[in-house]
């Protein structure tokens, strides 16, 4: 036991001071460092020093958690900002330093584990150890008042406690020494349990370092994308469709199950009686119809906040949700150009959204639309200034629209976001920077452009939702070892390790019998158990206890 | 109806709060009133070194003096504890915590009813939450140690995050948003309070573990608590108690957020904390275990862990931005 634990280990013997240390070789050095490194400070340290480091990026926002507030803080502090890049503050999680300190722990625990383990199983085998000569200084000492016994009443005694012992799961063996001072022959049982203990405490290190590799793979193999479906329409799980993916670093796309999701319908609930929380979300429900190929055949499903839609190998979880006005432009010659829903994002709780129309193929000039949607926009008797929503739900649908005419650049080639709509080199034919002020469009409206460019109609209102995928392949694995680390845990923690023994001691007055025990650790119940132990074995054999 | 439930939840709540306020008095009296008995366990506690160390030198391998003494130890502080009869004071302190203690749950319970789900939803329901359960956890505790000594403590800690919750954390019964509406919330969140309650006791004794290894001749009361050996092993049971609760409320939160977010981790400001929570406790644990450490090195740890779960809980949740942006309050 005591090898098998780091040498500044509680338990460990104190070093001896007065060695003179011969002199170091290279591999004198290497086997000096790795003890260091495998030492209970250096983990201790090395533990102390991951908390503390994890506390600034919960103080600076996360390139991975929080981007937009990266970009804003970045705005607000430039100065700063570039010190803290430099020091990968903003990616804390995933910098050379943070991963240089949990990797060392990570190291120095598989340099503690491992031996361990290997102590660990040959003391399994091992038997327990030989009865001390003398149990009255050890934890719970009791014995009982000496009786004139024949010796194979002895024997029975003793094999009555050796079978009590082993009925309460401790490993046993018998001994006959030689008493201490007289040379009589002393019989005792040996016992020791809670080997549980030390299986618990490397049970739990190691599935630490479960949870660290399947964490790691799990980031190499997984990816996550973002799709904006609106009622009625559907998605195709292969990499062209979705908004924005993010693979791991050996995704490939023949991993994706070209499943399809269509979203039937989604529905809002907000708080209607509560005036303290009048508007307020309270639930949110996709009705979707799935096909998975070669499975059997469409299905329906729903998708909540706080429960995704497991398919196809994936998880899609319901993220987001908004309005889509449908929208249809009509060009100079009277073609439909442009119809069809269009999601626009919200921006605040009462879902004012905003949203691009892009419309290349109306004649004669392509048309760009940029403006805003507002479920239910305040009253102009209510509120002044801009328009805002004041309600989440439809009770009074509003469009706003800026239009534009120009080149709108989607014949580049260069991937352009269906989110935006860059003005600069577009002019502006009705809005606030031109004589036609913008559109304002109820459901039903047709307005005429200017110069006779056309006309828009808002035709009706749809839903949209955004769909976060996920496939991870690792994340049972994370919760096994996690799973893991609790059991570990428990029993690390809470089996108790401790030696008995039982003995019987021949003095001049007959036999007497004593019990006594030592804790391995943490045992704060053990004297309770010695004292169990002789009550029940005294009362079995009918002797009283000496007090 | 629900009005009238929410006011009289209020009501209960103030009510506890002001005879928590009597237990305090009650407890504070009872601390100045104590003094030492004789000088009986120190002797007791050297003898007790003594046969360990010797014990160390008789067997083979010198495996376990350390905790061998600790067992022995065990003996001289019940008979410490054997001298410490609880005080008029004591008996009159613990009556006011269990009366403002039923009182506070009730309150609680009330509260929950009103909004129709677990009262821990937003910062003010779990503060209410929180305490009762800290709370109970010192009574329960009782049962297996006398641990009054530390009631002062306790409920100091309960009437100011109650005062808090009150004045400051208060908000109107709401229903939950979506992403609350989890079972995972009841679990997670209940745990976590649980695992709060241990840690507050074993910071609690580990500050009178620091006052007790000091030696403070101006406090009398010292002179009537257990050793500071004992304090620190109550400290530790308590606080490795608190720990499995705590890494339990890590994974049910990791777990949750899988559900609500499509990621069991993503280093929220949240998650970091209760992440930086979990490891200085695994450093206090290991403290323990690592020689030149025990003691008043690793009583520290452990109130620096406490101290960054009270942080976690306050400040976080009301200065840091992040995804578990549940107080309910807007700043
Ligand atoms: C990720 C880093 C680590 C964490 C979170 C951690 C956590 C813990 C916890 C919670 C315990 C108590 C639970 C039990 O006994 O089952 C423990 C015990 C222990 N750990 Fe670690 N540990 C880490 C790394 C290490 C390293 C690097 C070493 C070796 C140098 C080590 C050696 C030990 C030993 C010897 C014990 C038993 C302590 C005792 O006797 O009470 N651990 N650790």
């Amino acid at each position: 036991m005591a090898s098998s634990r780091p040498s500044d280990h509680f338990d460990s013997p104190a070093p001896d001071k007065a060695i003179n240390q011969p002199k170091l070789g290279v591999i004198g050095y290497l086997r000096f460092f790795w003890r260091q490194l495998t030492s209970m400070r250096t983990a201790l340290f090395l533990l102390l020093l991951l908390a503390f480091a994890a506390v600034p990026g919960s103080l600076v926002p996360q390139v991975t958690s929080d981007p937009n507030g990266v970009i804003q803080y970045k705005a607000a502090n430039p100065g700063l900002s570039k010190v803290l890049d430099f020091f990968q503050i903003f990616d804390t999680y995933s910098s050379i330093w943070f991963s240089a300190i949990y990797l060392l722990l990570f190291i120095s625990l598989i340099g503690c584990v491992v031996p361990r383990t290997k102590h660990h199983l040959e003391s399994l085998r091992t038997k327990p150890p030989k009865t001390p000569a003398r149990l009255e200084r050890l934890t719970g000492f009791t014995s009982t008042v000496a009786e004139p016994l024949e010796a194979d009443e002895v024997q029975d005694a003793v094999a009555s406690a050796h079978k009590l012992l082993k009925r309460s799961g401790y490993r046993t063996r018998l001994f006959t020494q030689s008493g201490p001072a007289d040379g009589a022959t002393a019989m005792s049982v040996s016992a020791e349990r809670g080997y549980l203990r030390e299986t618990g405490n490397l049970v739990f290190h190691g599935a630490l370092v479960g949870i660290l590799i399947a964490v790691g793979f799990g980031s190499g193999f997984s990816y996550t994308g973002q799709k904006v479906i609106v009622e009625g329409q559907s998605f195709t799980n292969v990499l062209g469709n979705y908004d924005s993916f993010n693979p791991g670093r050996f995704f490939s796309d023949s991993e994706l199950v070209p499943y399809s999701i269509q979203l039937d319908k989604f529905t809002a609930k907000y708080e209607e009686t509560n005036i303290k929380a009048y508007g307020q979300p309270i639930d949110y429900t996709a009705d979707v119809t799935t096909d998975v190929p070669g499975g059997e055949g469409k299905s329906t499903q729903t998708i909540k906040v706080n429960s995704p839609l497991r398919i196809g190998g994936t998880d899609a979880y319901l993220l987001g949700n908004g309005y889509a006005p449908w929208i249809t432009v009509r060009d100079g010659e009277g073609n439909v150009a442009f119809s069809q829903p269009v999601a626009f994002l919200p921006q605040d709780a009462n879902l004012t959204s905003v949203g691009v129309v892009k419309v290349p193929d109306a004649l004669p000039e392509q048309l760009g639309l940029q403006g805003f949607f507002y479920p239910t926009v305040c009253d102009t008797t209510v509120c002044t200034g801009a328009l805002t929503s004041v309600h989440p739900d439809l009770l009074d649908p509003t469009l706003t629209l800026q239009v534009y005419t120009g080149n709108l650049g989607l014949d580049k080639g260069v991937p352009t976001s269906a989110f935006a709509l860059n003005t600069d080199k577009l002019t502006e034919v009705a809005g606030t920077k031109a004589a036609t002020p913008s559109l304002l469009l109820k459901v039903g409206d047709t307005v005429d452009l200017p110069n006779g460019l056309g006309s828009v109609t808002f035709d009706s209102v749809k839903r949209f939702i955004s769909l976060d995928v996920h496939h991870d392949p690792t994340q049972l694995w994370v919760l096994g070892f996690a799973v893991l680390v609790l059991a570990g845990l428990l029993t690390g923690l809470f089996v108790p390790r401790r030696r008995v023994w039982v003995k019987a001691v021949e003095t001049e007055d007959g036999v007497r019998f004593e019990y006594a025990g030592l804790a391995r650790g943490e045992d704060p119940g053990l004297e309770a158990a010695i004292a169990d132990i002789a009550k029940k074995h005294s009362q079995h054999l009918g002797l009283k206890l000496s007090r | 109806m629900t009005g009238q439930l929410i006011t009289l939840s209020l009501v209960a709540i103030w009510s506890a709060m002001a005879v928590y306020a009597l237990a305090f008095i009650a407890f504070t009296i009872d601390l100045a009133r104590r003094t030492a008995p004789a000088s009986e366990d120190v002797v007791v506690r050297s003898a007790a070194a003594d046969s360990a160390l010797s014990y160390e030198t008789m067997t083979e391998g010198s495996s376990s003096s350390g905790r061998g003494s600790t067992a022995v130890l065990e003996r001289t502080a019940a008979r410490v504890d054997g001298t410490l009869r609880s005080s008029k004071w004591t008996r009159i302190a613990m009556a006011f915590t269990v009366i403002a203690w039923i009182l506070h749950v009730g309150g609680t319970v009330l509260r929950g009813l009103a909004a129709g789900r677990v009262p821990w939803a937003n910062m003010f329901e779990f503060s209410l939450t929180a305490t009762a359960i800290v709370v109970g956890v010192f009574l329960a505790v009782q049962f297996w140690q006398d641990l009054k000594f530390l009631g002062a403590y306790v409920v100091a800690f309960a009437l100011l995050l109650l005062g808090l919750a009150t004045v400051n954390f208060y908000v109107d019964v709401i229903p939950l948003p979506p992403a609350l509406q989890s079972y995972w919330l009841v679990i997670h969140v209940f745990v976590a309070s649980l695992g709060t309650g241990f840690f507050a006791l074993g910071a609690g004794l580990s500050i009178a573990q620091l006052l007790q290894a000091g030696g403070s001749k101006r406090l009398k009361f010292l002179g009537t608590l257990p050793s500071a050996v004992t304090l620190e092993n109550m400290a530790y049971r308590l606080i490795v108690v608190g720990f499995v609760f705590w890494t339990f409320t890590l994974i049910a939160g990791a777990i949750w957020a899988e559900h609500a977010w499509g990621r069991y981790w993503g280093w929220d400001t949240k998650e970091v904390w209760t992440f930086i929570i979990w490891v200085i406790f695994a450093g206090y644990i290991h403290a323990r275990a690592t020689r030149g450490w025990r003691g008043s090195r690793s009583a520290s740890l452990a109130i620096i862990g406490f101290a960054a779960v009270i942080f976690n809980f306050t400040i976080v949740n009301l200065f840091f931005k992040g995804l578990h942006a549940y107080s309910g309050i807007s700043m």
